[in-house]
């Protein structure tokens, strides 16, 4: 449990995606098995441990110390899991050295084969014999809460580091096409990566299989390709997806391959095809059945679920606007070419039920110059630029340069004031590096500035020395690691931000949320009161919801 | 005679009326008795200062040689006769020069511990029990959560650190007295020899410690490659927390920001203010230690000066042990 625990420890507090990097790099080399298999299922959210409640876990807290004491230490501290496992004095047992502590392997199979009447004294043994940062660990496991900022496809991609020196390395997309036929503690899959065996062999082709990604479309990127090699399609708002069914296996994997099957029963049910597409998930109705597709915003509704009621399936119906297809039944036909895929694609989509399926229409075009214009007045709102790809292309995993183009609508820009800063993480910690910004609104004291967002990048490192020094001279309060800035119609600093995208919001006081916003330019030579209004933004978000009709 | 009359809390401090001085007043008086160096403690301006050698050094050291009309030494021991009223000093293993201080009438004991701590530091005297009627004990860190750690392991882990990032430069935020050349001094005793570089606020109180005899090893000052980042490279790097968000901080390669205090026990403490290795290393007792050093001196009363006073009281309400805060004021925990 320790070295997992210690792991956890650095993990929390480590921001820099290289550092993690490093650190699971060197536990997933450094800790034997089973116990680094359980650790990689615990991070990548594949793990399946018996559940305690947080109830039981404070009657054993109680059992120990006085209720006021214990009151006035979860005030402090503010996570019950973090506050048990500093409270709690395992006496002697918490005092024996790191090997003799139980291990992850040997905890995880202790709790699963406990009865329901053993749990409350196998959980107090087990808390006694760890000791504090162990216990943090195995709470946060036991609850089901461990947030620690690592994805299932950064734990992945250390796998594919550990695997090898430089240029002998596994690539992390055939372990990502691995991982969903196989189960913790992933001992075949550590064999093949330490070359100590074979690579695993997979029962079903009902498994994510990497995705092929696209490139942006850069200056003259176009001008030495000939549009008649290339097809185009539009570049849906919604998120990538891939469907599997294989001999009654249906599953949705998000892009990088997690299984969110669990929150889409509306499309897993209807799938009455075997194989494997790859599309978007969207919401709204398909163009089969002629209703509108809707917003990036109430696809959020039903993103990040575990489960979803049927009101939710009812006011938010999702469905998948289908792009390609990689295997046709069991057979792998990703090496033709993308017309001839495009084809089977439509036949099994043809035979689909037509409220959940659609296929992504190709764009008609002769010239760039016909499609960039196209791109910038598509015919619907719910498109935010175009695909360009080779019509021979094969299907490969990865974002190769040359097959496959993405081509995006222009971003929004609006001029903003600088409001407040916080220091950055890592190299940037002592920059203030993170920027609120607003816009001018009228409010009760006359013409005032309203946070509408908040950008940490964008700008060059010599722009940050700039930004950075405006904060240091021009701070007017500090609460924490944020400060507030001057801000004043005729003195302050103007960032132009760009974005891509904005929809209402209720959370925010302003109204209106920004997706992906960036700093693109420092506007020296403007004053605040130069800056936009939020009547600006608004109009922005209403111009999107009259497109749509809502 | 009840222990109020022989001292009781007033704005700038503890007083001893029937003997006229304060103790670690935090306003300027005619006569203080200071318990350790650290700023919040020892404040320049008394009249006259009575105190441990080291305690004066350290004051002058801060605040130059006119820091008080006139000075005492306080010899670990000796009953010193302050108007009538006996005081003597004991170690409080908190610093360099820390003490407690006994302060007795007709009978009637009471110490004032100071900040102290029980755990081993090679670079204090350790902390001395002393008899007596009212305890007067700090409660910085008095809450069960906390469980000060074996500081050497907790040093091991900033040596596994610069091993797993060799590129990266530690910088080890600690106080610039005693924290910081305690860290020091745990960093050699865990077998590491490289020099070690420290920001120029620690350098005058490093050489102070080097000449009462506590060892450091090679201490360079961490300006004069500034040019080099590489100089840095896998360097260790001591210096006040609050320089590592100063512009100071760039010279480095990809700082790694480590920080050695009892508040690193808390998570969400080390993740606000950016630190990416804590270190819970602490100059305070922990909750068992204040617990056990209340049991071990078993006085009549208990007195709670600053910290989580609510905390302890309510421990010592439950084993039938008088108690109260007194709620002073002015004490801001620079030691840790």
């Amino acid at each position: 449990m320790k070295p997992f625990a210690t792991l956890l420890d650095r993990l929390v507090l480590t921001p820099s995606r290289n550092g993690k990097l490093t650190l699971l790099t060197d536990y997933f080399r450094s800790t034997p098995d089973p116990d680094r298999g359980y650790g990689l299922a615990a991070l990548a959210g594949a793990l399946d441990l018996k559940a305690i409640k947080p109830a039981l876990l404070k009657e054993l807290a109680l059992e120990k110390l006085d209720p006021v004491l214990f009151q006035y230490s979860y005030d402090y501290v503010g996570d019950l899991a973090e506050t048990i496992s500093l409270i709690w004095d395992g006496g002697e047992k918490e005092h024996v050295s790191e090997g003799e502590q139980p291990r992850l392997g040997e905890v995880v199979a202790r709790m699963n084969a406990l009865g329901r009447t053993e749990v409350r004294s196998a959980v107090r043994d087990l808390l006694d014999h760890l000791d504090h940062s162990s216990r943090f660990a195995f709470l946060k496991l036991a609850t089901g809460s461990l947030r620690i900022g690592v994805s299932a496809r950064l734990a992945k991609q250390a796998l594919a580091e550990m695997s090898g020196p430089d240029g002998m390395k596994k690539d992390v997309t055939e372990i990502e096409t691995l991982w969903h036929g196989l189960e913790p503690p992933y001992e075949p899959l550590f064999a093949w990566l330490e070359g100590k065996a074979e690579k695993p062999v997979l029962a079903t082709p009902a498994i994510f299989h990497s995705v092929m990604l696209a490139n942006p479309v850069e200056e003259g990127d176009l001008d030495k390709l000939n549009p008649e090699d290339y097809a185009a399609e539009w570049k849906w708002d919604g998120i990538r997806v891939q469907m599997s069914s294989f001999g009654g296996t249906k599953k949705l994997y998000s892009r990088s391959g997690d299984d969110i099957s669990g929150a889409f029963p509306d499309v897993i049910d209807a799938i009455n095809f075997e194989g494997v597409i790859d599309g978007e998930l969207l919401v709204g109705g398909t163009a089969r059945s002629n209703s509108a597709t809707r917003t990036f915003s109430d696809l959020q509704q039903r993103l990040n679920r575990k489960t979803v009621s049927a009101k939710m399936i009812a006011d938010y119906p999702a469905f998948v606007r289908a792009y390609d297809l990689l295997f046709d039944r069991d057979e792998d036909i990703r090496a033709r070419s993308y017309l001839r895929r495009r084809e089977e694609l439509s036949e099994v989509i043809e035979k689909a039920p037509h409220d959940r399926f659609d296929i992504s229409p190709l764009i008609d075009f002769q010239s760039w110059l016909q499609l960039d214009q196209l791109r910038l007045a598509p015919p619907d709102p719910v498109v935010e630029g175009v695909m360009i790809k080779r019509k021979d292309s094969v299907y490969q995993a990865g974002r190769l340069k040359g097959p496959w183009f993405k081509w995006k609508r222009d971003p929004f820009n609006v001029d903003a004031v600088m409001m407040y800063a916080q220091r950055g993480h890592g190299k940037r910690s002592s920059y203030y590096s993170d920027f609120t910004f607003g816009v001018w609104a009228e409010g009760e004291g006359g013409e005032q500035l309203v946070p509408v967002g908040k950008a940490y990048f964008g700008f060059t490192d010599a722009e940050l020395e700039v930004l950075d020094k405006f904060v240091r001279d021009n701070t007017v309060e500090r609460f924490g690691p944020v400060r507030s800035v001057r801000a004043e119609p005729g003195f302050g600093f103007v960032l132009e931000v760009a974005f891509e995208g904005i929809n209402r919001s209720t959370r925010h006081k302003s109204g209106v949320a920004m997706r992906f916003p960036r700093i693109s330019r420092l506007r020296m030579d403007k004053l605040p009161r130069d800056a936009d209004r939020l009547s600006t933004l608004t109009a922005m978000v209403e111009g999107r919801e009259q497109d749509i009709g809502a | 005679m009840k222990p109020e009359a022989l001292l009781h809390p007033t704005p700038a401090g503890l007083y001893c009326p029937l003997g006229n001085f304060h103790v670690d007043p935090v306003r300027p008086v005619e006569r203080a008795l200071i318990t350790h160096g650290h700023s919040d403690h020892a404040r320049a301006g008394h009249g006259k200062v009575l105190a441990t050698r080291q305690t004066l050094d350290i004051m002058a050291l801060r605040y130059g040689e006119d820091f008080t009309r006139s000075q005492q030494v306080a010899e670990w021991g000796e009953v010193i006769d302050v108007d009538g009223v006996s005081v003597h000093f004991h170690p409080a293993g908190h610093v360099l020069g820390s003490a407690q201080i006994a302060i007795e009438k007709d009978g009637m004991r009471i110490v004032v511990s100071g900040d102290y701590k029980r755990g081993v530091d090679p670079t204090c005297d350790a902390f001395q029990p002393v008899p007596c009627d009212v305890f007067i004990t700090e409660a910085t860190f008095g809450l069960p959560v906390f469980h000060h750690p074996d500081p050497k392991a907790e040093t091991r882990k900033l040596l596994a650190s610069i091993r797993q990032f060799p590129e990266r430069t530690h910088l080890v935020g600690a106080y610039s007295l005693g924290k910081a050349q305690r860290v020091i001094r745990l960093i050699r005793d865990c077998g590491y020899d490289k020099p070690i570089f420290i920001h120029g606020a620690l350098a005058r109180l490093c050489d102070y410690y080097v000449s009462q005899g506590i060892e450091l090893g090679e201490l360079r000052p961490a300006t004069i490659e500034k040019k080099d980042p590489s100089a840095f490279h896998g360097a260790i790097v001591v210096g006040p927390p609050s320089a590592f968000q100063d512009r100071w901080a760039r010279r480095f390669n990809e700082p790694l920001i480590a920080f050695a205090s009892g508040w690193m026990m808390v998570r969400q403490r080390a993740k606000q203010g950016g630190v990416e290795l804590p270190l819970v290393i602490s100059d305070h007792c922990d909750w068992p230690e204040l617990l056990e050093t209340i049991r071990e001196i078993s006085p009549q009363e208990v007195w709670v000066t600053h910290g989580r006073e609510e905390a302890l009281v309510r421990w010592c309400e439950l084993q039938g042990l008088p108690a109260k805060p007194l709620h002073l004021v002015g004490y801001e925990d620079e030691g840790d």
